[in-house]
């Protein structure tokens, strides 16, 4: 960005008088970022470097910096943490359990955005219907968790699932409480809260989309399916991508759902990455472990955002 | 290609009673001002819009129901509707790719066609990367692959500059002659219509008095020689036909059609074209003459029966000729057909002033300058007279019914 800045201001200055305009490039710059690099590093660059920090010590939330132990952690974290990764089958560990979400999560996000953004587009009830999709977007994550939890009660009589299932005679099951299933449980949870962001995105873009192009499509002999698969989809790959992205990233850092409906039960087998740096700091209080595995989220997450944010630049440059 | 009768709803009633049968092989162009449903009635032909009465069959199946992949056409559109996503081979390629034609097939077609339209050199950029002229020329090249029964052709030149669209219109013809298929094309641009068309509809807007779109389908010339109703002869030809309020007399064995202090002797080739027209003799009747009708005295000859003396106000002087503009001390002519096309070029009838406009197209042999008089020649075997009420043309049968 001040690279951008400079360039711009460099070819003003007048020959005449060389020494004027060349101050005004060195400082003015600065001077407009000043406050907006100000907070960038106070609540940014500033937590990032001591989290680094603190990850090569063994030490409490009170006193984080107790022991420097070099890499230790990080040997920990991939060799001894069964919670965190482990090579047994079946693999219910925190770095698993993340992989799975962010493929599943990312697709059923973008698979129900998709569905409701284009159907609704098609109904005259259209604005109620986003409404309704729109909802779980305003309601806070913890309340989400809450009802989630209800939804998946055992008790036929709280949780909405088992009551149906109860009807056509099956059941009950333990959504929550079963490794094989409580993952699936909680990402299910996770897409209804989301789908409706994507919903907002990818409808917006569907929208957008020169009406022409289906009609062309539609007369050169495409059947409504073709016309959505073969020409609506690929014009929308730029918000897909973003929509993407942005699910990966929220699949990566997820910490709520899984603290409020499961605290990573059964036992270890519902434990994703995000959930284990909140845990691991504020529940066991190894600060230096938790931070570890805070710069190994980062370090996963910083090619995505890197790789968006030139998406996003390529896009504003056309 | 049989087109039925076709009539649209959506509330207002569109395209109403509309009886239309296109040729196999040939060139038909929908042409009228906006707004007078002749894109509504491509579409509808293309499946885009549902038909609301009527029928309408393509060859012999009836299709009123058929889903546009379903009706073997092929359409070009006003902004071309190129899919950005892909390559131009692949915009040509896929509605044959929908078809599962054989591979081979298909890549001999795109060159096939891509060597007919000059567009070899770009099959593999994408649209974004192509002027408006190419894109159209894709477009067209989308079309042709396909071989279908016929080419609808929503106004595909409007979106191009003056040079090219001249240049395109030539290239039209030449396909078409190429390939003689079917071709419905929609057009607002008279000129258009008249240089492309084997034979041009002339469309307007339905009214509680006339629920019907279509005023007169003919062939060019006849649209322009025998023009059923003030519309037709008010939207065919450039410069317009000039109107203006006349009156006939008798004087002997002859009429004479006399306006703002001039008097022209009715030829009696026109009186025949206009049965009934000594029926009208003392009634005031709109009389129309178009541009190319006249010359000046000095190069026709001096003929006072066929004089009209002007003052030049305007010389639009285009080389070979020249446009001669002037005002008659008449009223203007304003029917509810005149104030439709009046509305098209953002006119009403208050902006006409209480003078009538009159040009006169003279050889530019004569050199004319602001203020002159001059005396030009009119040929009195090609005067129009209309009726004012109903602003058809005296002695033509009833419009729409007539035009098939």
């Amino acid at each position: 960005m001040t690279a951008t800045v400079s360039e711009e201001a460099a070819p003003a200055p007048a020959p005449a008088e060389p020494k004027k305009p060349k101050s005004r490039v060195r400082w003015r710059p600065w001077l407009w970022l000043a406050p907006a690099l100000f907070l960038l590093s106070v609540f940014l660059v500033w937590p990032v470097i001591r989290t680094i920090w603190i990850s090569f010590h063994d030490g409490s939330t009170i006193n984080p910096t107790r022991e420097f132990i070099g890499v230790d952690n990080y040997v920990r974290m991939f060799t001894d943490d069964a919670a965190f990764i482990h090579y047994d089958l079946p693999p219910w560990s925190a770095l698993f359990n993340s992989a799975l979400w962010v493929v599943l999560f990312t697709l059923g996000v973008i698979a129900f955005g998709l569905l409701v953004g284009v159907l609704a587009d098609k109904v005259k009830y259209e604005k109620t219907a986003k409404a309704i999709v729109f909802l779980p977007l305003v309601v806070s994550f913890t309340a989400a968790s809450v009802v989630f939890r209800l939804v998946y009660s055992t008790d036929p009589n709280i949780g909405l699932i088992n009551a149906m299932l109860g009807l056509i005679g099956l059941g009950p099951v333990a959504f929550l409480g079963e490794a094989n299933i409580v993952n699936f449980a909680i990402i299910g949870a996770g897409i209804w809260v989301w789908t409706a962001l994507a919903m907002t995105i990818l409808a917006a873009s569907y929208k957008a989309l020169p009406e022409e192009t289906h009609e062309a499509a539609s007369v050169d002999g495409a059947n409504e399916w073709q016309v959505f698969w073969r020409v609506s989809l690929p014009q929308m790959k730029g918000p897909i991508i973003v929509v993407a992205v942005t699910m990966i990233i929220n699949a990566l850092k997820a910490v709520d759902l899984v603290l409020i409906m499961t605290t990573g039960g059964p036992g270890f087998s519902s434990r994703i990455v995000g959930f284990t740096v909140y845990w691991e700091i504020f529940n066991n209080n190894f600060a230096g472990y938790g931070s570890a595995v805070a710069v190994v989220l980062l370090i996963m997450m910083a090619p995505l955002m890197w790789w968006q944010m030139r998406q996003i630049r390529a896009a504003e440059a056309r | 290609m049989d087109g039925l009768t076709k009539i649209y709803e959506d509330g207002t009633l569109a395209v109403g009673e509309l009886d239309l049968t296109i040729e196999d092989g040939e060139f038909l162009v929908l042409v009228g001002p906006s707004g007078c449903g002749k894109s509504t009635v491509l579409r509808m032909i293309a499946g885009l819009e549902d038909i609301s009465g009527g029928e309408m069959h393509i060859g012999e199946r009836l299709v009123n129901d058929m889903a546009p992949k379903d009706r073997d056409i092929a359409m070009v559109f006003q902004n071309y509707a190129l899919y950005p996503h892909m390559t131009v081979r692949d915009n040509m390629a896929f509605g044959l790719k929908l078809r599962k034609t054989p591979k081979a097939e298909i890549n001999q077609r795109v060159e096939e066609a891509a060597d007919i339209l000059e567009i070899n050199d770009f099959l593999d950029r994408k649209p974004k990367a192509l002027s408006g002229g190419q894109r159209q020329r894709v477009a067209m090249g989308r079309a042709i692959v396909r071989e279908p029964a016929a080419f609808l052709m929503d106004e595909p030149l409007s979106n191009l500059d003056a040079k090219l669209r001249v240049q395109m219109r030539a290239e039209l013809e030449r396909i078409h002659g190429r390939l003689e298929t079917t071709t419905v094309y929609v057009t607002h641009d008279q000129v258009e219509a008249m240089t492309l068309g084997d034979r041009v509809a002339v469309l307007r807007a339905v009214s509680a008095a006339k629920p019907y779109n279509l005023q007169q389908v003919g062939p060019p010339y006849e649209l322009f020689d025998n023009p059923v109703n003030l519309f037709v002869a008010g939207f065919i030809g450039s410069p317009a036909m000039n109107m203006v309020y006349a009156t006939l007399e008798r004087d002997g064995e002859d009429l004479w059609a006399s306006f703002a202090d001039q008097r022209l002797k009715v030829d009696p080739y026109a009186i025949e074209r206009h049965p009934g027209l000594e029926n009208h003799t003392n009634e005031e009747l709109v009389m129309g003459v178009r541009p190319s009708s006249m010359e000046a005295a000095e190069i026709a000859g001096a003929d006072p029966d066929r004089a009209i003396h002007m003052t030049v106000e305007v010389d639009e002087n285009l080389g070979a000729e020249s446009y001669v503009h002037t005002t008659l001390d008449a009223r203007p002519v304003v029917t509810p057909d005149i104030e439709e096309l009046l509305a098209d070029t953002g006119q009403t009838a208050e902006s006409l002033g209480d003078s009538t406009e009159f040009v006169a197209r003279i050889s530019s042999d004569i050199r004319v300058q602001t203020g002159q008089a001059l005396e030009v020649v009119v040929d009195t075997a090609k005067l129009y007279f209309f009726d004012p009420a109903s602003g058809d043309r005296v002695g033509a049968k009833a419009t729409a019914t007539a035009a098939t």
